[in-house]
């Protein structure tokens, strides 16, 4: 191992984490295993928890609110120069979509550990990206090609598409304000919620300068019923191929948010597995992709049937997934690739993983509950890993999103991973913010789940 | 009189009404924001808004007194 970090410690020696909680941490851990030095930036609300305890050198950043420290590039930067950072890893959310950000890094004379910035704006947005793929013969759900921009131009546009329609955010992330209109009326209110997300939550394209385009960039798209979210995940490697590791099924989801991811999919066959993963590839190859990329499709479960849905120009959150199945640890390959090093990478997937994002919210209706950590027992043993970001004594605030660790459990069969799954969530002890165990519990007595058979309304008919 | 008090740790990103204004069972008082997530406070009766206890910008605990409604 020793001798296989000297690829990338001479390009750089050290690498700034722009990023906080449990992918800091976990990006730390593998930034200091491969003898790099890692630097952690934080803002004042998060002083306390594990990942600027453990990196080698913290950097405060500013207040809690992410604008004036997180999501604050000139700080951010300023950190980098003050810390002697040779390299900067943006984690998920925050700057790691951000085009204008990454160029700056790279302006500024340091290694951005991420796609170029041409990458991550011909696949930021969503519409771009659909008809970037849709030429390179991935195949596309029915949809707007241009961004709707009003809501009568979106009711034109529904009614050409058909009902139900998808609406989202062009440039948006995570889920944030995406919604099913199945009608005129309940387009109006889609629309409305996504152009806010627009407005609000930034956009994954979105220069550095947090500046937005006049009015907000829709997208529609047909609706797939009983649809299965899986995405292929990709590594694009530095002598220009691109290779997929396996994919994940992310299809329970709680207001278009993933809670439980698995690799494989338990709901795809393996003729569409090839094809899905050929796609990827090629989607992949399309943009020039480098390093760790994600490409998030739409399953239909009974036609066995996929649409690209986008990429994500990213390490996922639920990466680890993939690591367990494939042993290949992806922010390793981010560094190694960032650093021009021609890796080889396995891309065999044995056995199954599954991951449960543990998240501070109440398990019925999965309302924010932060609050301070008065216990916190991670649960550990063969097939086990918790990625967390917190610790007792920490406090979860309301200022991030809620996640605050990541039960992953891996088994040779997928019963087995399940089998510790039980155990796992049982030993999971958490006590003062509210948590969502309970539901993950619920989840693992549900049939549907317990056998695979389950696609993207499984959590809404939890609660129904 | 109806209190309103707050469920949980958040921001308040929007007062939408003002002492004095008459509202209805199922309007929206305030939107509070945490963790991301926009969270709607509606009143749970008709009747006129007695206190408003929180301007935008506040970071309120669980149990704090948003509004009170009679």
């Amino acid at each position: 191992m020793v001798e296989r970090s000297k690829g990338v410690q001479h390009v750089f020696d050290s690498v700034l984490v722009a990023n906080r909680g449990e992918i800091a941490r976990r990006i730390i851990r593998t930034v200091q295993r491969m003898g790099l030095r890692a630097v952690a930036v934080y803002s004042e609300a998060d002083a306390d928890l594990p990942f600027v305890k453990e990196a080698d050198e913290a950097i405060l950043l500013g207040p809690a609110n992410p604008a004036q420290s997180y999501l604050d590039a000139g700080r951010v930067l300023e950190a980098a120069r003050e810390s002697g950072a040779r390299a900067i890893h943006p984690g998920y959310g925050f700057f790691s979509e951000n085009a204008g950000f990454a160029r700056a890094v790279i302006e500024a004379g340091l290694v951005w550990i991420g796609p170029s910035p041409e990458a991550i704006e011909r696949m930021g947005d969503k519409i771009n990206a659909r008809n970037l793929m849709e030429a390179a013969g991935v195949p596309v759900a029915a949809g707007t090609r241009e961004p709707v921009t009003d809501l009568e131009k979106a009711v034109a546009a529904a009614a050409e598409i058909g009902y139900p329609v998808m609406v989202k955010a062009a440039g948006g992330g995570g889920g944030i304000g995406m919604g099913v209109a199945r009608d005129e009326a309940g387009l109006a209110k889609a629309f409305e919620t996504a152009s806010r997300a627009a407005a609000r939550f930034g956009s994954a394209g979105g220069d550095a300068s947090g500046g937005q385009a006049a009015g907000p960039a829709i997208l529609l798209e047909r609706y797939i019923e009983r649809a299965r979210h899986v995405e292929v995940q990709i590594l694009g490697l530095a002598d220009g191929t691109v290779v997929a590791l396996g994919e994940r099924d992310c299809s329970v989801q709680r207001r278009h948010q993933k809670v439980v991811e698995e690799s494989p999919s338990p709901g795809i066959s393996p003729e569409l597995r090839e094809r899905m993963l050929a796609a990827a590839v090629r989607a992949g190859e399309t943009v020039g992709y480098l390093g760790a990329g994600t490409v998030e499709c739409l399953v239909d479960a009974d036609k066995q049937d996929f649409v690209f849905l986008e990429m994500n120009t990213r390490l996922q959150v639920e990466h680890p997934v993939t690591e367990l199945v494939t042993g290949v640890d992806l922010v390793e390959q981010q560094l190694r690739i960032a650093a021009g090093e021609k890796t080889v990478v396995p891309t065999a997937v044995t056995g199954h993983a599954i991951e449960f994002r543990v998240y501070a919210e109440d398990p019925k209706r999965f309302f924010p509950g932060p609050g301070k950590i008065d216990i916190w027992e991670e649960p550990s043993g063969e097939g086990v890993r918790v990625d967390s970001g917190y610790a007792a004594g920490n406090a979860v605030t309301p200022f991030y999103d809620p996640l605050m660790a990541k039960l992953c459990v891996y088994g040779r069969t997928r019963s087995e991973a399940l089998a510790r799954a039980r155990e796992a969530v049982a030993g999971f002890r958490i006590e003062g913010p509210k948590n969502n165990l309970p539901f993950c519990s619920e989840l693992l007595d549900r049939i549907e789940f317990v056998n695979g058979d389950y696609d993207t309304g499984l959590v809404a008919r939890m609660r129904a | 009189m109806a209190e309103v008090r707050a469920e949980m740790v958040a921001n308040v990103w929007k007062v939408l009404v003002s002492e004095g204004d008459s509202v209805e069972d199922g309007d929206t008082l305030v939107i509070l924001e945490s963790m991301k997530m926009e969270i709607p406070v509606i009143a749970e009766d008709d009747g006129v808004v007695a206190q408003l206890k929180v301007a935008e910008g506040d970071v309120i605990q669980e149990g704090d007194l948003i509004a009170v409604i009679e």
